[in-house]
This record gives C-alpha cells, structure tokens and sequence, in this order.
C-alpha cells in the first residue's frame, strides 16, 4: 500500500511537471498579453514614454524577460519555496486573492454536492430497483434533462422566474444593498438568501450524473448471484435492497466523492459569473480572460494538484472500502 | 427475364413448405446487429431520442433552405422616434439695440440693468449720466444728453423674412406700439398696423412679427417658419404639451413639449418615424420568433446556429475518436514501454484543467482578432484535441481484454500484418463502447461549444451558434423582456443534447449483451 502510494506520489509529480510547463508555455505564448495592453495603456497618458520602453520596463519588472523555458523555471522555482507571486490583475498576492475567493466557492460546491448526493443516491436506487417501470423513466428522463441542460440557460431560467417574476431573490449579487446595516444573523441569512440560487442550479445541473452512475451500479449488484441468494432466503424486498444491495453500491460512490474533489474547490464558473457571486470561478476567469499569469498558474496548478489527488483518494477509498480489491 | 423466372421459382416453394417440428428455419434467426437494432428501438427513450436529433438535424439543415431571409440578414423598420426639433426659450433678460452711430458697451448695460433692478430712471457712468426712460411695458430707451443711445426690449422682433434685418427705427417703433398695446403706428409717412399677436404688417404685407419667445433649430440648416413658431407659440401660452402642425409640404408631424426647468427652455421633440434596423421586434408573422438585437430574423439565426452547433460537434467528436482509437489502439495492443507512455500523455491532458484552458485559449484568439470563420475551425481543432484522452482510455482497456483472447491468437497464426490485426479484428470489437461513447460525448461537446460561445469565446458573429445566441441575456432588460430572443435557443440546445444522450443511452443498453428484453 505504502509503495503504492509513493509510486503514484512520484508519477503525480511528473504529471504536474508536464501539466505545469504546458500550462506556461500556453500562457507565455499569447498575444496581447497582459504587459503589453498595460504598456499600451500606460504608453497613451501624456507625456509617457514611447510603448517600447514601457513594454521593455514592464517585461523586467514582471520577470517576463527571460525565454519561457528560464521563465518557467524560476517559476517552478518561486512555486516549490512557496512564493506563489502578486495577482497583476488583483494587484494583491496570488494567496490572498485565492483565500478570499476560495471559501465561498467551496461552501457553494459543498452544500450543493450534499444535496446532490441526497437527492441523486434515493432516486437512483428506487430506479434501479423498478428497471423499466414508469418511476423508473421518469427519474432517468429527469436526470438526463439535468445533465443536459446547459448550466447558463437553468441560471437564467431560475433568474427569470425566481428573481424577476417573483421577486423571491436579487438578480446578481452575494449580499443586498443594505447589508451592512444588518444584524450579523441577518447578514448571515442574506447571504444565504443570495446563494439560494445558484446553489440550486448545480444540484440540478450536476445530480444527473451522480444518479445514472448510482442506478448502473445498483443494477450491476442487484443481478448479482449473493442477491439471488439473499432472496432465496426468502429475505423481504426491502431487507434485500436495503441491507444487501445498496450497501455494495456505495462502493463506487467512493470514486466519486474522491473526483469531487477538485469540483469542490474550482469554483462553478459560469454560474458564479452568472449569478454575480465573488468566488474562485469569477475571480480565476477575469484573471484568466485579461492574461494574469501568476493568478491562472496558481489556479491552474491547484486544479491539477486536486484532480491528481483526488484520483489518488479515490483509488485509496476504494481499496479501504471493498476488501477484495488490492493495490499493489 | 431469365433471372426473374428463377427468383419466382425459387420464392414459390418457399410459402408453400412445411417445415418439421424441430427445424431451425422455423425459428426467426436475427443477426447481434439486428438485435441490437431491435432492443433499440424497443426502448422508449431511445426513439424519442431519435426523434428529437432527426427533427433538430431536419430544422437546422432543411431549415436553412427553407427559411426565407439569410443567416445575417438584417431587416429594417419604420419607428416613430421623437427627435429634437427646435427648442424655445422665453425671453426674459433685456436685450439691447444701440441706435444707428451710437454703441452701448456692456458694462453700460449692466448699469442699466442695475437702475432696473433699483427702479432708478438716471444711471451714471464715468461722469456721463444716463437717462432711463419707460417707453411701454418692458421696453425703455436709453439717452445721454439727450441724444438715444439704445433701446432695451424684451419683446423679440423678428423679420417676416429672414433676409433683411429690421432696421433701428422700425424697430424702435413697432416695440412702442405693441408694448403700449397699440394696434397702428406711422413712421416716415407710412402707417403700419400691429396685430394683437404680434404682426407687423405695412397695407397687406407682413413686414416683421414680434414674440418674446426665442426659437432655434435643433440641427443647424432647419429653417423655422413663422407658422410654426406662432403654433409653438399658442400651445406654450394655453400650457399645451402637445401639438400637431402641418409643414408647407404638406408633412403632418405631432410635436410634444418638453420644459426644461435647468435652462428654463422648452425642447419641442418632433415624432418622426425614422428608418432603423428592427432590434427585438415581436414575434410575428413575417418573423415567427422576432428579431434579435441586430435586426435579424431570430428563427433562420437558429437554424444556422444549429447547423454550426450539430457541425462543430460531429466534427469535434471525430477527431476525437480518430485520435482516441489511434492511440488507445497502439497503447492497448503493445503494451509495455508504448503503452506506459501513451498512458502517461493521457494522464497528463486528464489532470490538464480543460475550461480554464479553453477559456485562455479564447481569450487569446479574441486579443489576436483571428476571423470568425477561421476562429470556428481552431475551436473544433482544441476541442478535439482535449477530448480524445477519454476515448484513449476506453479503447485501451477493451483491446487489453481482447487481446488475450482466442481469434487473436488466430489472426496472429494466419500470419496478418499488424497493422491488420488492429484495426480490422481489434478495433471493430470496441465499435459498440465508441459509437455509445461519441453519441455521449456529442452531446457534451455541443454543451461545451455552447458554454464557449455564451461566454463570448466561442463562436463569434456573424456566425449563429445556440449559445452566442443565449449571449444576449448578459444584458438583463433582454433577459427579463425579449424572452423569445434566448428561450428557443435554450431550448434547441436542451433537446440536441437530451437527444444524443437519449441514444447513446439507449444504444448502450440496446448493445449490453446481458440485457435481458
């Protein structure tokens, strides 16, 4: 186990080497990136200096100067003692900007992944326990629909009816416009209030996928021999489901709840933008869209490190939960 | 005719035989593919999946030939606009006229507006004194040593025809009378008649009008005429905010008052109905879902949004299984050092974060101004290119079990190439898992495109594409009042992409040789 792990330590190790230099690469290469527009701006103010020097002054000062290969390795460098660099957009440093982000998208993503799983695991198990019936089209249908439905056109959907019609909830926004005149419970609740939204969109968007993989699993186990067996006890329906099966079901759900983890901490872009709310999603986009290198190689980096992680959590979990699997 | 008689020949005793009990011809044999086809089309969802891709593909293909109007046709309308006409102040500062060979400085008309103000008929100024005299209502004269200066007026008076100015003396006595109120008055030995609302006629002939109102064109080049100013008038002294005029050509307009109380002037707005592209017009029937809000017929913009849309998603599922099967087929079938490597890469582009990447991408190509046309082809080229490490895998993993298997060992006795050997007996063995997993990933695709293109970084105009056409509701008034610019396209994209994972649904369990119906 333990050499299991340091073997997919190290190979996680060159994947993010290679992730990482493809990201700089990509990055240094742009067009119009971000020093020269800012070059261009600074350039036109009156009586500046021609655009050369301020691209040559500005290059210098953004360690943009070296050939990509040096650059990337002093990045690698600055990254490995833990010097993640200043945001050019934020103008504050990468971690500051990223822990003031980080924290919202992460609450959004964790009670939405909660209701997915509470809503997604029930409807998936009754599906699979009524193949073919009409219950069990209508959840297939609906979780289709849900892992159909683009992300965007739900948020304005929901946004139409919800915060235009009805008037229930603000259109954009995290908080209301007297939310410092609040009591920190009210404040609280407001916030809450802002987040209802888009917290339903990604249940919706995302318990498709969760519910398909739990009734495929579910069927798998139910046309296994030991239910057969269980049966032939003369066990009742509900023991056999219940007891037997849906427990070896929850053995794949593992994998899941490991490759969600980078979900959990990316932030929901579109919808945060959408719903004008100032997470990770929004914060990484107009850092990524405007060309702020240190800020999207951060982001993108943790990205990596979760998803190689996550896959690694998941493999584990699955080896602690289902006995007969060994890693070697 | 020959071979005719002999297919008779040969379909007759065929009706006409009975078979045993125990013949297998008795038995309907059906090949796995018509299974599989039969096992399809026996699930539901499957065939409204069907439907629905057969009816968006007709829509957006057919649709485009059928609908009248071009992808960026732009339609014009008619609208009534209110313009800026005139504006028009009433006159409340004095205005001043020196007389012929006199000049009066304005420091002397701020003098003069000083005893004015303190009701003092002498003014004195750089030890002259100046003598203020009350010649009707709001009209004074003013003279030193007896000789007139200037006069001070109120009232406004203007020539009939623009041409010639009026001169001092006309002037002078015009504003007497009708400041006095009185209807005639003679100078030079001619009469001249002053109507009650302010004409100044010499025998029949309008010769100048007086009016404390001060009239002026919004746009230089428009000529005022009297008729106009006097309708203006009128409507402004009955407190009127609405009139309607005819011009000398006959035009009727309808004109509304509007007062400023910052310059204190009234701007008279002119309802003209001005040639504009038709932005956002109402559904109806020249234009069964309206305009978007670049005058263009929204239904033929999403019948090619959907063409680009199918498009871009057939192609992008393409070269990802040409390159998922190359690779995964390599990597799957030797195994060792290739293999590890192959597996490595496509680590390497899963652990890649995909949107953000696509996200810099497109950015970048609208910092570098590629042209949208080029522009649709590097978005199919990206996107093919991050999505084939996922067919790579699948692949990978069936021909590892293949492989093992018997005919593989018999290929490899027969002495086939290769080559051969992979794509002709391993590769068709992993149709049925691609075919589900490109019908899967069309639908994925199409949403990514979409994503793509709603946050602007997609397909760009003039090209259509269902999620640039959803761009619109970024500006909320379209989202909460143009419901028919964004709610179709929705919709379209919703039942495309339900559609292929209806199929590919479908397909799979139709395609699970345990399934048991």
């Amino acid at each position: 186990m333990r050499k299991f792990i340091l073997k997919r330590l190290a190979l996680s190790v060159l994947i993010l080497f290679c992730v990482t230099f493809i990201i700089y690469l990509l990055m240094r290469c742009l067009p119009a990136s971000f020093v020269e527009s800012r070059a261009m701006q600074l350039a036109t103010a009156p009586g500046a200096k021609p655009y050369e020097e301020w691209l040559a002054q500005l290059n210098a000062m953004y360690g943009l100067d070296k050939n990509i290969f040096m650059g990337y390795l002093g990045w690698l460098k600055d990254f490995c003692t833990g010097n993640f660099g200043d945001s050019w957009k934020y103008t504050v440093p990468v971690v500051e900007k990223f822990n003031d982000t980080v924290w919202l998208s992460f609450i959004m993503g964790a009670i939405s992944f909660f209701f997915e799983l509470i809503i997604a695991v029930p409807l998936g198990v009754i599906a699979a326990t009524k193949q073919y019936s009409r219950t069990d089209y209508a959840i297939s249908t609906f979780a289709l629909i849900g892992i159909s439905l683009p992300s965007f056109f739900f948020a304005t959907l929901l946004k139409l009816f919800f915060s235009v019609k009805l008037g229930w909830f603000d259109l954009v926004g995290l908080v209301s416009r007297n939310y410092n005149q609040l009591t920190p419970f009210g404040q609280f609740m407001d916030k809450a209030n802002h987040l209802v939204l888009p917290i339903v969109t990604l249940t919706i968007v995302s318990i498709g996928a969760t519910m398909r993989y739990v009734r495929t699993n579910m069927l798998e186990v139910l046309n296994a021999d030991y239910i057969r067996t269980a049966r032939a006890k003369g066990l009742s329906e509900r023991k056999v489901i219940y007891h037997h099966a849906f427990r070896n079901t929850l053995i794949p759900l593992v994998t899941i709840i490991g490759g969600s983890l980078p979900a959990l901490f990316s932030g929901a872009l579109i919808t945060e933008q959408l719903f004008g709310i100032p997470g990770i999603g929004y914060a990484s986009y107009y850092a990524m869209v405007i060309g702020d290198i240190p800020f999207s190689m951060f982001y993108m980096t943790f990205l990596a490190v979760l998803t190689l992680l996550g896959n690694l959590i998941a493999d584990i979990l699955y080896a602690v939960v289902d006995p007969r699997v060994r890693i070697a | 005719m020959k071979d005719d008689k002999n297919l008779n020949r040969n379909a007759a005793p065929e009706t006409n035989e009975t078979y045993s009990l125990n013949d297998d011809r008795r038995v309907k044999v059906l090949s796995p593919g018509a299974l599989v086809v039969k096992r399809f089309f026996r699930n539901t969802l499957s065939v409204v999946g069907l439907g629905m891709i057969i009816a968006m593909f007709l829509f957006s293909f057919l649709g485009g030939f059928i609908s009248p109007y071009g992808e960026d046709q732009i339609f014009y309308t008619y609208t009534d606009m209110k313009k800026n006409y005139v504006s028009a102040t009433k006159n409340d500062v004095f205005r001043y006229q020196s007389a012929e060979g006199q000049s009066f400085s304005s420091t002397l008309q701020a003098k003069f507006q000083l005893a004015y103000n303190q009701k003092k008929d002498v003014f004195d100024y750089q030890g002259v004194s100046y003598l203020v005299e009350e010649l009707g209502e709001d009209f004074y004269s003013i003279s030193a040593d007896g000789t007139e200066l200037a006069v001070a007026y109120k009232d406004i008076v203007n020539a009939a025809d623009d041409t010639s100015p009026v001169p001092y003396a006309l002037k002078r006595a015009a504003l007497v009378a009708y400041c006095n109120h009185e209807d005639r008055f003679s100078l030079d030995g001619k009469t001249y008649k002053v109507t009650e609302d302010g004409d100044v006629r010499e025998g029949k002939e309008n010769i100048a009008y007086i009016s404390r109102f001060i009239v002026q064109a919004a746009e230089p080049g428009l000529n005022i005429t009297r008729a106009f100013k006097e309708k203006l008038e009128t409507a402004l002294d009955s407190g009127e905010t609405e009139f309607r005029y005819t011009d000398e050509s006959g035009e009727e307009a309808v004109y509304t008052l509007e007062y400023k109380p910052g310059s204190m002037t009234w701007n008279v707005l002119q309802d003209k109905s001005t040639f504009v592209k038709d932005t956002y017009g109402r559904p109806s029937k020249a234009h069964p879902l309206g305009t978007d809000g670049n005058g263009m017929d929204m239904l033929t913009r999403l019948m090619y949004g959907g063409r680009v849309s199918l498009v871009i998603g057939f192609i992008v599922v393409f070269i990802a299984a040409f390159l998922g099967v190359l690779f995964g087929g390599i990597s799957g079938y030797f195994g060792g050092w290739v293999d590890n490597l192959i597996m490595r890469i496509v680590d390497v582009f899963y652990c890649i974060p995909s949107t953000p990447l696509i996200i810099i991408l497109g950015a970048a190509m609208d910092a570098m101004q590629v042209e949208p046309r080029i522009r649709m082809l590097y978005l199919m080229l990206i996107l093919g290119f991050l999505s084939w490490p996922g067919i790579a895998r699948l692949i990978r993993g069936q021909i590892l079990s293949l492989r093992e298997q018997e005919f593989m060992t018999a290929t490899e006795a027969c002495g086939i190439s290769v080559p051969r050997r992979i794509f002709y007996h391993l590769i068709p063995n992993v149709i049925p898992q691609l075919i589900v997993i490109c019908t899967m990933d069309l639908g994925s695709t199409i949403l990514t495109e979409a994503t793509l293109s709603f946050l602007g970084l997609g397909v760009k105009f003039p090209f259509a594409s269902w999620g640039n056409i959803i761009n619109d509701v970024n500006n909320s008034f379209v989202m909460t009042n143009y419901w028919f610019i964004w709610i179709p396209a929705g919709i379209c994209l919703l039942i495309s992409v339900l559609g292929f994972n209806f199929i590919g649904d479908g397909l799979r369990d139709a395609f699970d040789p345990k399934m048991k119906r």
